[in-house]
Formats: structure tokens, sequence, C-alpha cells
């Protein structure tokens, strides 16, 4: 657009760089094709994610029971906090692309309000993740892992209004704690240069004797039915699932075990929005250097607001990932 | 200076007095969209369970509705709409081709692999 362009000395030589067919500058063309790579590069996550998801098609996590939490609030609330984000991050690239139009104005003050409310829809944005994160670490019921990798979740079957519902249950809520008869390995007991993480609180005996002792106690496998519900196993199945085939207690999720169902869920959720939260904040260190800039009035004596709508460019690219990421993840 | 920004969206049927109304108008239409999808994920309705073409006609909504949203994004926050056709083209034709590619190619192959453990010899579990 010419009201963007800055202009050199190349006009009318047709042969010397004068000739803009694409009436785009170098930068913003440049960063229209860096955005273009990027986006194959989301692609090829998301299509990886879509892979993996198709491969495990009757066992995959549900999300709706993965992500449920709002901070200050008990209680289940699917999709309302990441509906918030999606929010946030619509409204912050709104600011950008009015500091792009003020840019376009040359108000100098406008632009810098905008920028400015554009760098703390980041950060918001940045801070919900962090904490969306650390729920997911840290899980809420618990689980336990077979022999095979596959996860067994608790739960029992309650009254609501007449309709006999499965409600979940928290492993804390039934196992019978045994005195601790496994001590954590540690370097100085052994091999200095080998130990282990944390163990977990309960142990899969401590599990059997607390669902031995509470016969409502039922398990409930990975495996979606008919219905779009993961199964519930009989009370003689889901001792003899425990007993014969429990292997490891699992509470909250990491790369390597997640008490929700595949690990690879849990995988790709923390390298795709790991690598998104990345853009963000270096779309957030961009956008505050240009603040400056707009602020020390370098753009202002160019008498050209382009570098603001470059940046700006990202920043809406950040947005649009997010868009995607959000339907794949929480809502299909 | 006049400012070369279109000012329609809907192919002309909403048309914008300034380039700020429009972008208020569009953050409108991009909130309402995701309300909607919103409402629809908690509230999974029964008729979505419908399956069409092969997918979830639910999962076909929000597929839908996300590709509107990144239209719209693209078109009107990244001025989409006001580069030249060239630009445009070599942007957009570029991604959507290479996109589509990788993801008929990948899911076809997951749902190829679910198939071999569901229906064929190999089993995976316990």
């Amino acid at each position: 657009m010419n009201t963007t362009v800055a202009t050199t000395d190349t006009e009318g030589k047709t042969w010397g760089g004068g000739n803009e067919p694409l009436k785009a500058s170098y930068g913003k063309m440049m960063m229209w094709f860096f955005i273009l790579s990027d986006a194959l590069t989301f692609t090829g996550f998301l299509a990886a994610y879509g892979f993996s998801r198709f491969k495990f098609m009757d066992a995959w996590p549900i999300a709706d029971e993965v992500f449920t939490h709002v901070p200050f609030f008990h209680g289940s609330y699917p999709m309302i906090y990441v509906a918030f984000m999606t929010f946030v991050l619509i409204m912050s690239s709104v600011t950008m692309v009015l500091a792009v139009d003020a840019g376009h104005h040359l108000n100098k003050k406008k632009v810098t309000w905008y920028m400015f409310l554009t760098i703390i829809g980041g950060l918001i944005f940045l801070g919900s993740q962090a904490w969306e994160w650390k729920t997911f670490i840290k899980g809420d019921y618990g689980a336990v892992q077979t022999k095979g990798g596959n996860i067994l979740q608790f739960g029992e079957y309650v009254n609501v209004d007449g309709e006999q519902k499965f409600k979940r249950l928290a492993i804390a809520d039934f196992a019978v704690a045994a005195p601790g008869d496994r001590v954590k390995h540690e370097r100085k007991n052994g091999l200095w240069f080998d130990d282990e993480g944390t163990l977990p609180a309960y142990q899969v005996s401590d599990i059997v004797k607390g669902m031995e002792a509470n016969s409502n106690v039922l398990v409930r496998t990975q495996i979606i039915n008919e219905e779009g519900e993961k199964t519930v196993l009989s009370r003689g199945e889901s001792l003899n699932q425990i007993k014969n085939n429990g292997k490891l207690v699992v509470e909250g999720a990491n790369l390597v075990v997640n008490e929700y169902g595949s690990p690879l869920f849990a995988d790709f959720f923390f390298f795709i929005t790991g690598f998104h939260g990345f853009h963000v904040f270096s779309g957030v260190v961009l956008n505050i250097i240009i603040f400056f800039n707009v602020v020390l009035g370098t753009y202002d004596r160019r008498k050209n607001y382009e570098m603001v709508e470059k940046v700006g460019l990202y920043w809406h690219f950040v947005d649009l990932v997010w868009v995607f990421v959000f339907t794949f993840f929480y809502l299909v | 200076m006049a400012d070369a920004h279109k000012l329609e969206i809907f192919r002309g049927l909403v048309k914008f007095k300034s380039n700020t109304q429009k972008i208020w108008g569009v953050l409108i239409l991009l909130s309402i969209i995701t309300a909607i999808e919103v409402v629809l994920g908690i509230l999974k309705p029964d008729w979505g369970y419908n399956v069409v073409l092969g997918m979830k006609l639910l999962n076909w909504i929000f597929i839908i509705l996300t590709l509107v949203k990144a239209y719209y994004i693209a078109w009107d926050f990244m001025h989409m709409r006001d580069e030249t056709v060239g630009l445009r083209r070599a942007v957009v034709w570029t991604g959507v081709f290479l996109i589509s590619y990788l993801i008929f190619i990948l899911l076809q192959e997951g749902g190829y692999v679910f198939d071999v453990y569901d229906s064929g010899f190999i089993k995976n579990d316990f």
C-alpha cells in the first residue's frame, strides 16, 4: 500500500527494483512468507496430532473431562477458561490492528496506547497458559497405568435426579495407605548417578485394598463406547483388572505418563501449546521493542509506521494459530 | 492520507464507514462465532453426533467455523483484503495446497493404523 511503503531511490527503474508488481514492501512480503512457512510448521504438528488421534480413535481422552478448571472457582466448568483465553487473544489482535490503523494516520499517542494494550493482552494470555499447564501437570483424580500402558480411572454410580450417573473418584478418596514399604531411591543409597523421581503417594496395593474396602468403586477404561463415553467395567472385572494388570499409580500428566489417557495426548499438548506459547512470548518481546520505538518517536520521525504493521502481522498470525489449536485440542 | 482499505465484508452485504468501524465489526463477528463454538462444545447436542461424510456433524461445524474465523483474521486483521491478488494467491494458495495435502496423507495413514490394530492381527493392549 502506498501509505506505508518506504520510498527508495529506485522509482521508475523497471529493471533496477523500481517495478513492484505486488505493491508491498520487501519487509512486509518477507513477513508474509515467514508466516507461510511457520504456518506449515504448525500444520506439521497439528497433523501429527491428528495422526495419533486417528490411530487411537477409540481411546483418545475427551478434552471436556481434561480441561475443566477455572482459577479461583471450584467445580467443573469445561471450555470456559479456554474460551476466555481465546477472547483475550482476539481482543489483543483488535488492539494491534487499531494500532496499525492509528499508525496510518501518524497518530503517535494512539499507537502507543494500543500497543500497550496489545502487550497487556499477550501477557494475560501467557499467564493463563502457564496456569493451564500447571493444572494439567498436577492432575485431579489420579489413575492406574496397566502393564500394557493403558490408563484405568475410578468412579462410582450415583443417583442424580433419579438417573444413574458415573461420578469420578479421586484415588485419595478411597485408597488405604499402607505403611511405606517402598522407599524412594536416592543417589546416596546406590550408584551415584542413579536416582528416581518423586514416588506417588499411593501404590497399586493400596488401591486394591481401598477397592476391596469400598464396594462402590468401579474402574473406567480408555475405550470410548457407542454413546461417546468411556467404558465402565463391572465390579468383578474392575477388581480383576487392577489386581492383575495394574502396575503404576499416575497422578497428573507429564511427558512420560498421563492420568487422563494416552501419554501422546499430553506430549502433543505440551509440545503444540508450548510452541504456540513460545510464539506468543516472542511476539510480546517484539511488541515491547516496537512499543519503545513508538514512544521514542522513531517512526514519527520516519513518518512511517510500517514496522508496527509488520509486527502486527506476526501477532495476528499467533492469534490465527490459536484459533486452530483451540478447535483441535478443546472442541473436536 | 486516504487509506485504500476495502470496507466491505460478506461480499458487500455489510459496508463500514471507516477502517476502525470495520475492525470492531469483525471483532463482533469473531466473538459471535467463538460463542457459538463454546456453547455447542459445552452442550454437545445429540444431533451433533450424526456422522456426515465420515465425521460427526458437530466436528464439521467446529472446523468450518474455525476456517471462517481464520478467513476474517487474515483478510481484515492482516489486511489480506487490501493486498494485490498476486501476493494473496502466493501466500494463501501455497498454504492451502500444502496443508490439505499433509493433513490428508497423515489422517489417512492414522486411520489405516487404527484399522490394523482394530481388526488385524496386531494387538498393542495387555
